[in-house]
């Protein structure tokens, strides 16, 4: 059912890039909005705490070995690698896929989506290429915004916590991270982005029945986008490691 | 059994058609002609397959089997920019209106103008309003929201919308249903307006009896996946096989057909008195 989703839509993908007049843009620049600007405070905020967090819990070991300096190798790497895509994600899935599941939803049940098929606008035109599209342009923004808040909250706990100076961090920070960690995070973004986009869809597009199951249909894309995501992570891990990245 | 009718005036025709959803049969090679012009309902209980059926009739669910023509095109080989051009030519009310709830009710009505022709946004406009007073609506509605409108005004927006590409065909899920007697009557003198003014082949569903006797030319009745009776309802009411004798026999039954009687007396006797004065 999902593959079958997962084929229409790249169906109607093919359709719009043959014919790029066909492509609806206000949607998909509403959607870059709701979905990445608005989302800004709360990405940089958690991925800041998430920074402060990889620090803190790196001091200690560093410490006892003197290693003070390898803190910005711990928090680089984990961020920009690992927690920032994935922390961007699960935020966004929680908020954007959760707003998509819950609109189209009620227009299943309540005939619009049926309505929009019979004046002749295909509602994939409408309601689910401009996500995808969206989500895809702005998750791996978002993920570099994440990525820059992160290792910032990481700078300000190595100072308090382990007397390494910003200069000295960034110093550091910038031998001990190749420009192919960066990559490896932020390629990820793209991947997650489509999960959750056309999760988030799919499952508006089967609700069926009255209200209560919208809001089964929604919870359920919150989980589904969630586990698919940290899935998909597991096995760009596996990947990336085969690949010695 | 009925008379025969030319192909050129047959607006619908379902041969054979059978869908299933899993193991359960809802139609097994049903037959069905609708003609142009008329005013078609189709009726039977609850799960009798009456929805699935106009649903597939506009092309929003496949069956299994069988062929299904609309308008001269048939709907189980056609293409998607036919299909485009086929959706123009029909209107669908749907039951709980359909109507975009993001969209004023303005808006909904000119939402099919503005996908599908080039005409300005003021005429478009123009036309919404027009069409919004075709269906018994003031101007003033056009600018409120679907949420903020009663079900019997929901009902006339989404006919407006139904409207608004000058459609051939009419297809209408409950035009009356969750309607007050008042709405429901203003409802059932706006099909026949329609009809009459604009040459319309109506299609609907309904379980209103009153518009049943009062407004439909022909109706076909269904049960266990087959047609079991197609005619006017006068012919319908002097059948005997059990499924439509059902429909007719209740209290209700009887009683909207007691009362169409009294209006076509009261009716004729108008029309008496009216010609005598000439």
């Amino acid at each position: 059912m999902l593959l079958g989703f997962v084929g229409e839509s790249a169906v109607t993908l093919a359709g719009w890039i043959a014919h790029p007049a066909r492509m609806r843009w206000r949607p998909v620049l509403y959607n870059i909005r709701s979905a990445g600007f608005d989302a800004l405070p709360i990405v940089g905020l958690l991925s800041f705490l998430l920074g402060i967090v990889v620090a803190y819990q790196g001091a200690d070991q560093l410490r006892q070995y003197g290693a003070n300096i390898y803190v910005a190798d711990l928090v680089g790497l984990s961020m920009l690698r690992e927690f920032a895509p994935l922390i961007t994600a699960i935020i966004v899935a929680g908020r954007s896929g959760s707003a998509y599941a819950a609109p189209i939803g009620t227009m299943s049940v309540t005939e619009e989506i049926d309505a929009m098929r019979t004046i002749g606008i295909a509602p994939m035109d409408l309601l689910v290429l401009p996500k995808v599209i969206g989500l895809v342009v702005v998750l791996p923004l978002l993920t570099v915004f994440a990525d820059v808040l992160g290792v910032f909250g990481g700078m300000i706990m190595a100072r308090a916590e382990l007397g390494v100076s910003f200069g000295e961090f960034l110093d550091r920070f910038v031998t001990a991270v190749s420009i192919s960690s960066y990559l490896v995070g932020l390629g990820k973004a793209p991947f997650f982005a489509t999960i959750i986009a056309i999760v988030g869809c799919f499952q508006g597009f089967r609700t069926k029945g009255g209200a209560d199951a919208v809001g089964r249909h929604t919870t359920r894309s919150v989980v589904q986008s969630i586990f698919l995501v940290i899935v998909a992570d597991a096995l760009f891990s596996v990947a990336f490691s085969a690949l010695d990245l | 059994m009925e008379a025969h009718v030319a192909p050129a005036d047959i607006v619908i025709k379902l041969v054979k058609v059978s869908t299933r959803f899993g193991s359960h049969i809802v139609h097994s090679d049903l037959d069905l002609e609708v003609r142009r012009g008329e005013i078609f309902a189709l009726v039977g209980g609850s799960g009798s397959g009456k929805s699935t059926l106009l649903r597939e009739m506009i092309l929003l669910h496949r069956p299994d089997s069988g062929s299904i023509q609309v308008l001269g095109a048939d709907l189980l080989t056609l293409g998607d920019d036919e299909a485009l051009a086929l959706r123009q030519r029909w209107g669908v009310m749907f039951q709980h209106g359909g109507l975009f709830g993001s969209l004023t009710v303005k808006e909904n009505i000119g939402l099919p103008l503005r996908e599908h022709t080039d005409l300005t946004d003021d005429f478009i406009d123009d036309l919404a309003t027009w069409k919004l007073s075709m269906a018994g609506l003031p101007a003033e509605v056009g600018a409120q929201y679907p949420a903020d409108l009663s079900g019997g005004m929901m009902k006339r927006a989404s006919l407006a919308r139904a409207l608004a590409l000058d459609p051939d065909l009419l297809f209408l899920d409950e035009p009356t249903a969750g309607l007050d007697p008042a709405s429901a009557d203003g409802v059932d003198e706006l099909i026949r307006t329609l009809r009459d003014l604009f040459g319309l082949t109506i299609v609907m569903i309904t379980h209103d009896l009153d518009l049943l006797w009062q407004v439909t030319d022909r109706v076909a009745v269904l049960a266990d996946g087959h047609v079991q009776g197609v005619g006017s309802m006068n012919d319908l009411s002097r059948s005997d096989m059990p499924a439509i004798r059902q429909f007719f026999d209740g209290p209700r039954g009887r009683a909207a057909e007691q009362q169409k009687n009294a209006l076509a007396i009261t009716h004729n006797a108008t029309r008496e008195s009216s010609s005598k004065q000439k």
